[in-house]
């Protein structure tokens, strides 16, 4: 009689290809200055932006279970962060922007301890009202030009870089580093103990405590982490901007609703979805943005179809036909019967 | 002999209704403790009393020596008590491997390929290596329940609590599942279990205790409390049929 033995392997062919190919296409990306023009470069660091926010409110949201609709909140602190630190500590715009995340990591602890009293909508609630306590907390700093908002002084731009060109690429260039972080970050969280943990949350908490999970300090670092990583986000997105106002700041359409539909018609909980989503909303705003509210009619009806046909978002379709994982996260058990 | 768990004057009670009515016994370790009750007697809750999903309303809980009363559900996992639920609660989007590697790593807390052969090792002996790549939420209800097992073997447990594992079994299923608890169980695993499905309780168990409305009626050998009154009036119509 032979006993087969076993072992364990966490690529896959699907990965190795996914692997080669994003490091080509990465490659054209970092390269864009060269190849691509003004208009679509910002296109372009928009694009990243969204990216890394829908793969930051993913892995909440996904993973942890925390539907938060006040992610808004992070964005803006970090927007106003960005402009507090350079305008009053004198700070570079990239060090403001690292100390906005730490900054945001710290503003959400006490945060997470008082909402975390909540559960489902109550919490969904509950994050937007926080987002609204921020803003209107923001509208009153006359420093910061109130509720009408400020621009950001041309010294500070300057610093940056002298020349436009520069500027742009170098702005470009941060926005696609922040998206490969914020990606590469959240793999590397998923694939690891924690990760394992966390995905175990994702499909049952019940099972997932009795099997020594501590539930309430999983979802609690992965709160705070996200909410740094969105505070950085929101600080680059205004360093693109120029020019914060209360409004824009904490906008729940432009940093939260916008945001869902991305994961929800990509794939909620899964790395690959906020990558569909992403490149599918662009694509339709950039087709259907003049049409004015018939765009966002369009937007709705998308996401209605979407989780009429697809409940898993299109990467859950793709997966559910095809069996891959471009980043693999799971484990395969190889089987060896010894000749 | 020495006691792996202790429960003292324990009391839960959903307004009314008493799960657990002032339970006090003691499990001694490496014993094989059978629970029976009729439906809705408060067996399964002793269960989430004992593994920290439901706290006592009053009582005391004691695990190789400590007073695990406050703890969480996690952290007595850590400590070495597991359970099978008894409607399985598999993690539906991950395969049978990766359920395996939950309780492994975060319970057992082992790392990399000590993680992975001790899973593989379970998944033998519960049976469940053919499907380790198989998404757990498209398993029958049999490898369900072998999966419950495996995850709470993977944890390395002490003491193992099952809840209902037998139930919806054939015979042959059943007969398969008892070789795989009593195997559990001679690896020196106490065992805590509950079960209608008595003659498959009697083939393992070394004690067995009655509940009904929360309160502990019989606590003893298997053999004699089948044979007592009070037990075959509960029971009345339920044949031991072993």
């Amino acid at each position: 009689m032979t006993t087969p033995t076993y072992s364990v392997t966490r690529s896959s062919q699907a990965a190795r290809v996914g692997a080669a190919l994003g490091g080509l296409v990465l490659i054209l990306l970092i390269a864009a200055p060269w190849w691509a023009g003004r208009a679509d470069m910002r296109l372009m660091g928009e694009l990243f932006l969204y990216l890394a926010l829908a793969s930051l409110w993913n892995l909440m949201a996904g993973y942890a279970g925390l539907v938060s609709v006040g992610q808004q909140a992070y964005v803006g602190f970090g927007g106003y962060m960005l402009f507090a630190l350079t305008m009053f500590g004198g700070l570079h715009p990239v060090a403001a922007i690292a100390l906005a995340g730490v900054l945001g990591a710290l503003i959400s602890i006490p945060v997470a301890v008082l909402i975390f009293r909540l559960r489902g909508a109550y919490f969904a609630i509950g994050t937007w009202v926080i987002a609204e306590v921020f803003r209107l907390g923001f509208a009153q700093i006359s420093t910061l030009g109130g509720g009408s908002g400020s621009s950001l002084p041309v010294a500070i731009v300057r610093s940056l870089a002298s020349k436009r060109a520069l500027r742009e690429s170098l702005s470009y260039w941060l926005a696609l580093g922040a998206a490969v972080l914020v990606i590469t970050a959240v793999y590397f969280f998923l694939r690891s103990r924690k990760g394992l943990a966390l995905t175990a949350i994702r499909d049952n908490e019940t099972a997932a405590s009795s099997l020594g999970i501590d539930i309430w300090r999983t979802k609690f670092i992965v709160y705070v982490v996200t909410s740094a990583f969105t505070a950085m986000i929101g600080a680059l997105i205004f360093l693109q901007k120029l020019r914060i106002s209360p409004d824009a700041a904490f906008s729940v359409n432009d940093w939260t609703a916008f945001v869902i539909f991305i994961v929800v018609i990509g794939g909620i909980g899964t790395i690959e979805g906020p990558i569909i989503g992403t490149l599918v909303f662009f694509l339709l705003r950039e087709t259907l943005a003049d049409l004015g509210t018939t765009y966002l009619i369009v937007l709705g009806v998308v996401a209605i179809v979407v989780m009429l046909k697809a409940p898993k978002g299109l990467w859950g379709l793709i997966r559910s036909r095809f069996d891959i994982q471009i980043f693999p996260l799971g484990y395969r058990v190889i089987k060896r019967n010894p000749s | 002999m020495t006691a792996i768990l202790k429960l003292q004057n324990l009391k839960k009670a959903f307004g009314a209704v008493t799960v657990a009515d002032n339970q006090s016994y003691e499990v001694q370790r490496g014993e094989a403790l059978g629970i029976l009750g009729p439906n809705g007697a408060g067996k399964t809750s002793m269960f989430n009393l004992i593994t920290g999903t439901l706290k006592a309303n009053s009582g005391r809980i004691e695990f190789a020596g400590k007073d695990i009363s406050g703890w969480s559900a996690a952290r007595r996992s850590h400590a070495g008590i597991a359970r099978s639920f008894q409607v399985p609660q598999p993690f539906s989007g991950m395969t049978v491997f990766e359920n395996a590697m939950i309780a492994a790593t975060q319970s057992a807390g082992l790392h990399g390929h000590a993680a992975e052969a001790h899973c593989i090792e379970v998944l033998e002996q519960t049976e469940l290596m053919g499907k380790a790549n198989v998404l757990a939420g498209s398993l029958t209800l049999l490898e369900r329940k072998r999966l419950e097992l495996t995850r709470a073997l993977c944890t390395k447990p002490d003491l193992l609590l099952l809840d209902e594992i037998a139930g919806g079994l054939t015979e042959a299923e059943c007969q398969s599942l008892i070789h795989t608890i009593k195997d559990i169980h001679a690896s020196g695993v106490t065992i805590i279990w509950i079960e209608h499905v008595v003659h498959a309780l009697l083939s393992v168990v070394d004690r067995l205790i009655v509940v009904d409305f929360g309160k502990l009626i019989a606590d003893g050998d298997p053999k004699a409390i089948m044979e007592s009154p009070q037990v075959k009036e509960i029971y009345l119509g339920i044949e031991a049929d072993a």
